[in-house]
């Protein structure tokens, strides 16, 4: 008996032709693929000269402080104040009658400091916050310093004039528009790093970063200053930290699990030395460009990155809610001085 | 509210806490502390302490059992080499031993440190069995008549070594009486670009009664009305560059001093003190850090003895 492929020539030139074929759609396809995600890397990556940005500080020895009179620290007196003072990494936590704000003055004044103010006005709704913003900022942030604004917009003629005290310096840096609200609020950290590189090294001393729909109620002077100040969220700080809306899926990197946290720090504020805030916003952005890659947005979206950056880094000086404070929530006795809230609005009515 | 209490004592800060929670507060104490805490709204899972200031108006922390949690701070001070200085002239030369023994134990454990030992008598210098990544260095000087002047010019030669030597080997600086030992744990957590230490004998007293130097022609003159602390001349340091900044300063001071004919009343004690009241230190450590046992009744707010002093006989031990 002859065996069943000869019977069935055409049977076995079939099933030839079907495997060359199977193992050409194979590779096609493999070389497709790959193809396919080199086109879905995002098209904002940064150009490689950033990477290579070194800046170049020196270290300011401390000047001494000016005679002044104020009571001796008393040891073994216990501070009439409800919050915690200090966190568990020896970082003050400020709130009103933590500090001498007189001693601190004499302290800072003679170091000649310039304070940078970075605010996001991208968006139509969010430029005509820019004018409260800056009126307050001039009552009541660091008076007696010299103050740098930078205000990001897409629309720099929307941008009102403000009149400034003497030292105090306003720039506008165009920024390409949003297309979505998140997308705006993610772009936020590359700004900062850019601009800090390119231009904000030179200018400023400290930096801070702000949320521009807001408005300081009360003086926010050098209490705030440190190398890397982080602010607690006035939504979460009565709240276990099981409970913190941290992004909780493993495969973004802004994972934090859920024995962890320290506090919940608010996106809307932040800041330190220029360096430092270089440093902490180059790296949240990398974790966006990472999270991004894999086709994940943070819960959050910038704070969410933001907070797993100061659980790893953890902030030299910590800001209480007084310092970012949500003039819906009703105030509590613990905080004595609200300095910096929102002004109230529909987030909805924004989006669109 | 029990189970809200408990939930609080897993957290792994409260290690610490549960102590203080647990033996130092009666009942009602623990009760109004924690509806303090409900109804103020900070969810304190680190219990600090209340019973004492555990940061000064320019917010450097005071350095207390309990303030601190020493795995953050391991891990933030990783790559940290820390120096430590200590003179043995002359008789001092036999305080080395239990010094560097107890320092073995006690200091800076898990960190690279280099003891710098300043003496007259290099031959005398003991050998001590030191954990990895810990060296000695014997540096041979001159010794001085007087013990007061021995004492001052520990300030010259911290600062002349600082600018020649500890710069490119250490991150920070330890500056030590070598007549004491240490008997607990002294870490990270001291260091700061800058820190003094409260002398034992007056960190509850009025600023009207430390021992500054009170003659305005001294360059360590103080006011009565001005003064935070009465800081300690054994327990000092900070960075590199803020030691030898201060040590400069010092010596410089006694200098001028020394061509005015006076002498302050507490020698490079009086300078420091001088020196921390302008540039206030970023930290301050507690008498736990130095404290002498026969001396002083150890008060209930002291958790613990860190650096204490040895017995030893005044009139023998100086200026022989």
């Amino acid at each position: 008996m002859p065996p069943p492929a000869m019977h069935c020539p055409r049977l076995a030139l079939g099933l030839g032709f079907c495997l060359l074929l199977g193992i050409a759609l194979c590779s096609l396809w493999v070389y497709v693929e790959n193809w396919l995600l080199v086109s879905y890397i995002p098209y904002y990556l940064p150009c490689p000269e950033i990477f290579n940005m070194k800046l170049q500080y020196k270290e300011e020895p401390s000047q001494p402080v000016a005679q002044s009179q104020y009571p001796q620290p008393k040891l073994l007196e216990q501070k009439p104040t409800e919050l915690l003072t200090l966190t568990p990494w020896l970082a003050p936590i400020v709130s009103e009658g933590t500090f001498n704000a007189e001693l601190l003055h004499h302290i800072y004044q003679p170091l000649n400091l310039t304070i940078g103010l970075t605010a996001f006005a991208v968006g139509n709704r969010y430029t005509h916050f820019v004018q409260h913003f800056l009126e307050s900022a001039e009552r009541f942030f660091m008076q007696g310093y010299r103050v740098h604004y930078y205000i990001f917009t897409h629309d720099p003629q929307a941008i009102p004039r403000v009149p400034l005290g003497p030292g105090r310096h306003l720039s506008v840096i165009p920024v390409p528009g949003p297309s979505q609200w998140e997308e705006a609020s993610m772009r936020r950290m590359e700004a900062i790093s850019v601009h800090i590189a390119t231009r904000a090294h030179r200018e400023v001393d400290y930096l801070f970063c702000l949320d521009v729909d807001m408005a300081f109620r009360n003086p926010w002077g050098p209490e705030t200053l440190g190398d890397l100040v982080a602010a607690i969220h006035p939504g979460y700080f009565t709240v276990p930290r099981h409970q913190f809306p941290y992004e909780r899926r493993p495969v973004s990197t802004a994972f934090v699990a859920d024995g962890e946290g320290d506090f919940y720090y608010g996106g809307a504020v932040f800041g330190g030395r220029v360096a430092r805030v270089y440093e902490f916003t180059r790296g949240c952005h990398m974790g966006i460009l990472a999270d991004k890659a894999n086709g994940i947005m943070a819960a959050w979206q910038e704070e969410s990155h933001l907070n797993r950056r100061f659980l790893s880094h953890k902030p030299s000086k910590v800001l209480s809610p007084e310092y970012l404070w949500d003039d819906r929530k009703p105030q509590p006795p613990s905080l004595k001085l609200i300095r910096f809230s929102t002004l109230n609005k529909d987030t909805a009515w924004l989006r669109s | 509210r029990s189970a809200f209490f408990m939930a609080q004592l897993s957290h792994p800060y409260m290690t610490t806490g549960k102590t203080i929670a647990l033996t130092r507060r009666t009942s009602v104490g623990k009760v109004m502390s924690l509806l303090l805490n409900m109804l103020s709204g900070l969810v304190i899972t680190f219990l600090p302490r209340m019973d004492v200031l555990v940061m000064t108006p320019w917010f450097a922390p005071i350095i207390w059992d309990g303030t601190f949690d020493s795995a953050i701070l391991d891990a933030q001070f990783r790559d940290t080499t820390i120096g430590l200085t200590v003179f043995a002239i002359k008789k001092y030369v036999v305080f080395l031993r239990l010094f560097l023994e107890t320092a073995e134990k006690y200091f800076m454990v898990g960190h690279k440190v280099t003891y710098y030992v300043f003496t007259d008598r290099p031959a005398d210098v003991p050998q001590i069995a030191l954990r990895a990544g810990r060296q000695v260095v014997v540096l041979h000087v001159g010794s001085y008549r007087r013990w007061q002047d021995i004492s001052m010019h520990r300030m010259e030669m911290i600062s002349n070594f600082s600018r020649q030597r500890f710069l490119h080997e250490v991150d920070y600086l330890v500056c030590l009486d070598v007549d004491m030992k240490f008997s607990d744990h002294v870490g990270v957590e001291i260091l700061a670009p800058l820190f003094g230490t409260l002398h034992p004998g007056f960190y509850a007293a009025d600023r009207q009664s430390f021992t500054y130097e009170r003659r305005p022609l001294s360059r360590a003159y103080i006011p009565r009305d001005e003064g935070d602390f009465y800081y300690a001349g054994g327990f000092f340091g900070g960075s590199v560059p803020e030691v030898y900044r201060l040590t400069t300063a010092c010596h410089q001071a006694m200098t001028a001093d020394q061509a005015q004919g006076i002498e302050a009343v507490w020698h490079d004690e009086s300078h420091l003190n001088r020196y921390l009241l302008s540039h206030k230190p970023s930290k301050v450590l507690s008498p736990e850090y130095l404290w002498d046992e026969r001396m002083l009744q150890r008060p209930p707010l002291l958790r613990k003895l860190r650096y204490v002093a040895v017995p030893k006989n005044h009139g023998e031990i100086r200026n022989r």
